[in-house]
């Protein structure tokens, strides 16, 4: 069931109604009712798989709680006999004890999530080896189906054990409530990844109907049905024409491809988790932000903090730190710096766990070379500007423009297009050709190719470049005024007949203007694909 | 406390690390300096810290980050 159909908005309409209806108490079992009805229309067999990470996850958090348990009974218990070595000693046989159960369930879940996702790039690249070798290069592709969100609820639940054995929070004793932690079903396809501590707190809680929250989550839906179906989805067909056909749309088009890709993809994955983020909201469930308007980023350090949020810490938490303060980096780091001093010292270490943090977040967004290199040019441009910091602040200390709007305004672009740039990766076939696109910016480019009708030989007619200028114009204009805070808010505070003039155009917007129909293709988000 | 500023300073002279405690909140440390600091606590202290103590609260302050070398050495 895709969240952009007609089958979908029935889904939630029903639910919304019974939510409501129902004891409070059960509230958060008809949720996941709903999250497996929700899961099993994208094919019963992927039940399985979601229910081994439940299942397995849940018997490990309770072997690492009770070996916590264990633990603090014994130093209790021993408090006065055993000395500081001997404590010492302890908590590293029981830390090891643990840590060999989360292994398990890493190594099971992420296994998991290798085979399904990764098994035919590997056996790809062997077959590629072998011809390139000489031999036959004949390795049968595995006929495995990408189960819905895999990837998503994997690195919720694996942080969520990962916590568990750091200590952050005691294991939902519940195995229902886990199960629903790890499947509730607006997030489930493309994010947020949550964190069990935040999404707890309001996920198994009761609730009242609130007219407020109820109609800012009905608000924030159709502005992501906005996003998707007006921006997104039509856009995406003059996208498709110029990425399909690169030896026909090079130079010039290869600019717009790349910046109407950009705008495709902000539009169609903010517009996604604005659907998700509302549907919680109506049912009263707190969702985690997953973006800060990354487009006025002023670089791409702030940009990735700022854009798809949840992945970024997560990341961060779970991959980077550990790795940088692994032993190993650390016995890196004392070599580095014996050998090359503090300065250079410092950095190996760190952009080692970076390389690595940015090689694991291109495969996670697809098992291809193209998301191996658009991870790693995003690494090369974050390194490259880490680099660069003694030259910036020897600009910002010889010219004052580091507040001037002309320089702030510079950055942003500056950010946006290098984002755009790198995300081509996204869009071409194949590695070579992404760079040859990239290269006929520079080397074939005439921007009066562009002139003289042929933008509408793209797929879109006058009509549909005039709905995705206002489109984008209103896109603006609303991340600017969020600046301010909550537009919802402020418009809430307007006289009725304005707000219900704004919500009725909204509505007639998406109703006329999205995108149906023969051409588009409305039939799954980017990110779904992750 | 003082080799703890030394090695701050070091990082960013520009800052005064006696007084701020949002080093991370305002986004003057960021998360390679994180990474280099823990790096250099554990040479100059001796002091592991673990991932899961990188946390804003432990690193927003010289002060916060004392506290946790010192908690952490017992």
């Amino acid at each position: 069931m895709l969240f952009a159909s007609y089958g979908f908005i029935a889904f939630i309409s029903i639910l919304f109604i019974v939510y409501y209806l129902i004891p409070k108490k059960h509230q958060w079992k008809l949720l996941l009712f709903a999250s497996y009805v929700f899961y099993l229309f994208a094919g019963p067999k992927y039940i399985l798989y979601i229910v081994f990470t439940t299942v397995s996850t849940y018997i490990i958090s309770l072997r690492i709680d009770k070996l916590n348990q264990t633990q603090a009974q014994y130093l209790a218990k021993h408090k006065k006999d055993l000395s500081r070595a001997d404590k010492r000693e302890y908590r590293d046989m029981m830390k090891y004890r643990m840590r060999r159960w989360l292994v398990a369930c890493l190594l099971l879940n992420f296994g998991i999530l290798a085979v399904v996702k990764y098994s035919n790039f590997a056996i790809a690249n062997l077959n590629a080896i072998s011809r390139a070798f000489g031999g036959q290069g004949q390795l049968s592709f595995l006929n495995i189906a990408l189960p819905m969100g895999i990837s998503f609820y994997t690195f919720q639940t694996m942080g969520y054990i990962i916590d568990v054995f750091r200590g952050k929070y005691s294991p939902e004793k519940n195995i229902f409530k886990l199960a629903l932690f790890v499947s509730f079903f607006p997030q489930l396809v493309q994010g947020p990844i949550s964190r069990f501590d935040d999404l707890s707190k309001t996920l198994f809680k009761e609730h009242s109907f609130e007219h407020r929250s109820f109609s800012f989550g009905i608000q924030r839906i159709m502005w992501g049905y906005f996003k998707k179906l007006v921006i997104a989805d039509r856009i995406l067909v003059a996208v498709n024409t110029i990425i399909r056909d690169p030896e026909m749309y090079q130079g010039a088009f290869a600019l717009v491809g790349m910046l109407f890709y950009a705008f495709q993809l902000y539009a169609d994955f903010t517009g996604g988790i604005d659907i998700t983020i509302g549907i919680a909201q109506v049912l009263g469930i707190e969702v985690q932000e997953n973006f800060n308007r990354p487009y006025f980023s002023k670089s791409i350090a702030e940009y990735w903090r700022r854009w798809h949020i949840t992945l970024g810490t997560w990341f961060k938490d779970y991959l980077f730190y550990p790795i940088s303060v692994s032993k190993p980096m650390m016995r890196v780091f004392k070599f580095t710096r014996e050998r090359f001093g503090g300065a250079i010292g410092r950095r190996i270490p760190v952009y080692i766990s970076t390389i690595t943090v940015w090689f694991v977040t291109g495969i996670w967004h697809g098992s291809s070379w193209n998301f191996i290199a658009w991870g790693l040019a995003n690494c090369v441009v974050i390194i490259i500007s880490q680099e660069l910091e003694p030259f910036y602040a020897w600009f910002h200390s010889k010219f004052n423009v580091r507040n001037a709007f002309g320089f702030r305004l510079f950055q942003v672009v500056r950010t946006v297009l290098l984002m755009s740039s790198i995300r081509m990766f996204d869009c071409y076939r194949d590695v070579p050709t992404t760079f040859r696109m990239f290269g006929s910016m520079f080397t074939v480019f005439n921007y009066r190719e562009l002139f003289g009708g042929v933008l509408l030989d793209l797929g879109l007619n006058m009509a549909d470049y005039c709905i995705l200028l206002i489109g984008l114009i209103l896109l603006l204009g609303v991340s600017l005024a969020q600046r301010k805070g909550s537009v919802r808010s402020r418009l809430a505070q307007e006289p009725e007949p304005l707000r219900y003039a704004v919500y009725s155009f909204m509505f007639i917007m998406i109703l006329i203007f999205g995108a149906y129909g023969v051409g588009y293709d409305s039939s799954q988000f980017i990110y779904n694909q992750f | 406390m003082e080799e703890l500023l030394e090695i701050l300073e070091e990082m960013h002279p520009d800052v005064d690390f006696t007084t701020c405690d949002t080093l991370i909140d305002s986004n003057i440390l960021d998360s390679f300096d994180i990474i280099a600091l823990i790096s250099e606590i554990k040479l100059e202290f001796g002091v592991t810290i673990p991932p899961d103590e990188i946390i804003p609260e432990n690193f927003n302050s010289a002060k916060a980050m004392y506290e946790l070398i010192e908690r952490l050495s017992d």
